[in-house]
């Protein structure tokens, strides 16, 4: 009997509204985006890099951006200062003290993480980047009016811009080599390059295992930690390192909230907004007619 | 022969305020008019200056601070300034307040034109500002605030157009259009109130996404409501202040007006009464902000003093100075407070979108000197082309050969 009943409850409740209710509940819940399954990723080993900067030489000469000889790219004084990517520059090399052994500093490249769920995409009012499959967000100049949203938007500081540029300014970035990588076998130009296999290229999901195996196996190496395998959701470039992310230049507040999911609840209000305030408006509006009829009236009968 | 002469007497009565051409430029040598000048002498080739060579030279935007002053001031602060005209016409048909209706048109104009030249500051702004229709017409980010907020201020920038129309065909004395565009009104109000609604929220709305670049204090998930409700006492204080300065500046269409002196002061305490509410609930919602991150422990840091100056210094001692005005019946005090209040509003969109964004990165920026001129030159235009059509259309008065509307 109570078996019955709990089965009547239910048909009952699936055939109102309950049942749309609660999928839709449980599609809410599961909005994160855990990125493409078969999408490439780019793993940095800090404890390899030796800063030779040919990563540097490389990405200019795929993207065409200015190149000098890759011999003036030894040249050890540009790590005086700490950079950033630029209009020029999409990808930079950061040297940081290594207080554990001060004579092997560690080198950081900086590019764009190529987020799961990009902050610059969810952002952009016109479109104007995509996450592919493959990984990649790429950027497309022929719709972006040139809001810089984007900018203003990326938790990792990336985007750059060409304000030099008068009348067709672009918004400048890493494209994870993008055209190379979408055919079999291609990898960015910056892998290619690496003599010390610093960056190792490969399906994003199958680098999540290289990356925990490595510390594993290396305890004493590495610090425990992944940056890119949950940061704002996760990102196709991730790093494994010797000193904790944040002593490198890393930030480690930002969380693993994907940055689209901060927009997303008041987005979801808009609607709601937008039907119930004429509502209240025409209620409000027929009272206060009615209130001025009402007291019109009295003055009359007075 | 006759025609020719009706339009030489049209142009003069409407364009030349009934003055023949050579009177109307003698009118205009005052020393107001100089200042003008020589602010639009230098920022009209700056202005051209920035379309020529571009943002690069013309302004102090890195790649790190992409925003400046013409996103925190010019459209941010230009925008919650503009709403008052939203507000009046919430105030006067919804809410039934009828004592309002001769600060309801100036209201909408002021809104009209604010959120033209917030618009026109964009135009600035934009990287490649002949794309500004995209959004509109080639390419859709339908998940994108700042896609709603430029369909918003499309909408409502046109609501408020047709809000407006009937002063226009009143001017030009087209009796039909007037008594067809007034039809419009109620359905545009009520369109105009949801989108001005969304708009002001959206503003906050667009900051959501940037947890990581604005310090703590200023950053809440309920930045929307906060932007909101900061923009309605922003609208209040702006028709306050606005009608304060059109009652000095505009001495002469003072009789003409439907509002005695009495009367004036009445209604700008009655302003000041729902502005002091409003800044409470502000305050409270601004530490009920605190407390739900648990950011107490940031008050006593330099960006926390700076949050109190914000916090105690434009919203509270505003609050309670409105309502000492209201107490006293002193619409000396409310319209003391009122510029406080403005200048408060200001404080906080400026503060969330440049003092306090990008606040712990090791390049801060300053406006450069054409972004300031520039912002000045747009300001001075607003300012003139306001002046030309109160000169010119009843906005602050009845037009005397029309019914007054409802």
């Amino acid at each position: 009997m109570g078996l019955d009943r709990r089965a009547f409850l239910k048909h009952l409740a699936s055939m109102g509204g309950f049942a749309v209710a609660s999928k839709t509940t449980q599609a809410l819940a599961q909005q994160h985006f855990a990125g493409y399954p078969d999408s490439f990723g780019v793993l940095v080993d800090l404890t390899v890099c030796i800063g030779c900067r040919r990563c540097e030489w490389a990405c200019n000469n795929v993207n065409k951006l200015p190149n000098k000889p890759i011999t003036e790219f030894e040249n050890k004084s540009v790590f005086e200062t700490n950079r950033r990517t630029n209009a020029v520059t999409f990808t930079v090399v950061n040297r940081f003290n290594n207080p554990k052994t001060p004579e092997k500093p560690i080198y950081v490249k900086k590019q764009c993480m190529h987020c799961n769920e990009p902050a610059c995409a969810s952002v952009c009012p016109l479109k104007a980047f995509t996450k592919t499959p493959e990984g990649a967000v790429v950027y497309n100049p022929s719709i972006c009016f040139g809001c810089r949203y984007c900018m203003a938007a990326c938790p990792f500081n990336i985007p750059a811009y060409e304000y030099d540029d008068p009348f067709t300014p672009k918004v400048t970035k890493c494209t994870f080599c993008f055209d190379r990588i979408r055919n079999q076998g291609g990898v960015p130009g910056c892998v290619e390059i690496c003599p010390v296999e610093a960056l190792i290229f490969g399906k994003r999901s199958e680098l999540v295992d290289l990356a925990h195996e490595k510390i594993m196996n290396n305890p004493d190496r590495y610090v425990n930690h992944v940056y890119g395998e949950h940061e704002v959701g996760g990102t196709s470039w991730m790093y494994i390192s010797p000193r904790p992310f944040e002593e490198l230049g890393f930030r480690t507040d930002l969380g693993t909230t994907p940055i689209p999911q901060y927009g997303r609840g008041f987005l979801s209000l808009v609607p709601i907004i937008a039907v119930t305030c004429p509502v209240i408006c025409m209620g409000l509006y027929s009272f206060s007619k009615r209130r001025t009829a009402l007291e019109n009236a009295e003055s009359k009968s007075n | 022969m006759e025609k020719a002469w009706t339009r030489e007497a049209w142009v003069r009565e409407n364009i030349f305020l009934g003055m023949s051409f050579r009177d109307y430029l003698k009118s205009n040598l005052t020393p107001f008019n100089f200042i003008v000048a020589v602010i639009l002498a230098v920022g009209i080739p700056v202005m051209a200056y920035r379309i020529i060579y571009g943002l690069g030279p013309s302004t102090n935007l890195s790649d790190t601070n992409p925003w400046g002053i013409w996103v925190g001031f010019d459209i941010m602060t230009g925008e919650a300034l503009a709403v008052g005209g939203f507000v009046m016409g919430v105030a006067f048909h919804f809410f039934g307040l009828t004592a309002f209706r001769p600060l309801v048109r100036p209201a909408l104009l002021s809104g009209f034109l604010g959120y033209l030249f917030a618009i026109i500051g964009l135009i600035f702004d934009l990287g490649r500002y002949y794309r500004l229709p995209y959004p509109m017409f080639v390419s859709f980010g339908t998940g994108s605030v700042l896609f709603l907020i430029a369909w918003l201020v499309f909408l409502y920038f046109s609501v408020q157009f047709v809000e407006l129309s009937p002063a226009i065909f009143e001017w030009l004395n087209m009796k039909k259009f007037r008594k067809w565009v007034l039809n419009l009104t109620l359905g545009a109000t009520i369109f105009g109130a949801v989108l001005a609604t969304l708009h002001q929220s959206a503003l906050g709305g667009l900051l959501l996404l940037m947890p990581g670049k604005i310090h703590p204090l200023w950053y809440s998930p309920f930045l929307p409501l906060f932007f909101f409700v900061s923009a309605i006492i922003a609208g209040i204080s702006m028709v306050i202040v606005e009608s304060m300065l059109s009652h000095r500046v505009f001495k002469e269409q003072v009789p003409k007006m439907a509002l005695d002196h009495a009367q004036f002061d009445r209604i700008t305490i009655g302003l000041g009464k729902a502005a002091s509410v409003l800044l409470f609930t502000y305050f409270w919602l601004k530490i009920i902000g605190v407390a739900h991150a648990n950011n107490w422990h940031l008050i006593n840091t330099n960006y926390g003093h700076w949050w109190l100056v914000e916090v105690v210094g434009f919203v509270l001692i505003p609050a309670f100075l409105y309502a000492w005005g209201v107490r006293n019946e002193s619409a000396r005090i409310v319209r003391i407070t009122s510029i406080i209040t403005v200048i408060g509003i200001a404080l906080n969109r400026i503060n969330q979108s440049i003092i306090c964004f990008n606040w712990n990165a090791d390049e801060r920026y300053y406006p450069h000197w054409m972004e300031v001129v520039i912002t000045v030159t747009i300001i001075t235009i607003g300012l003139i082309t306001f002046r030309w059509i109160i000169n010119r259309m009843p906005i602050l008065y009845d037009h005397p050969d029309y019914e007054i509307e409802h």
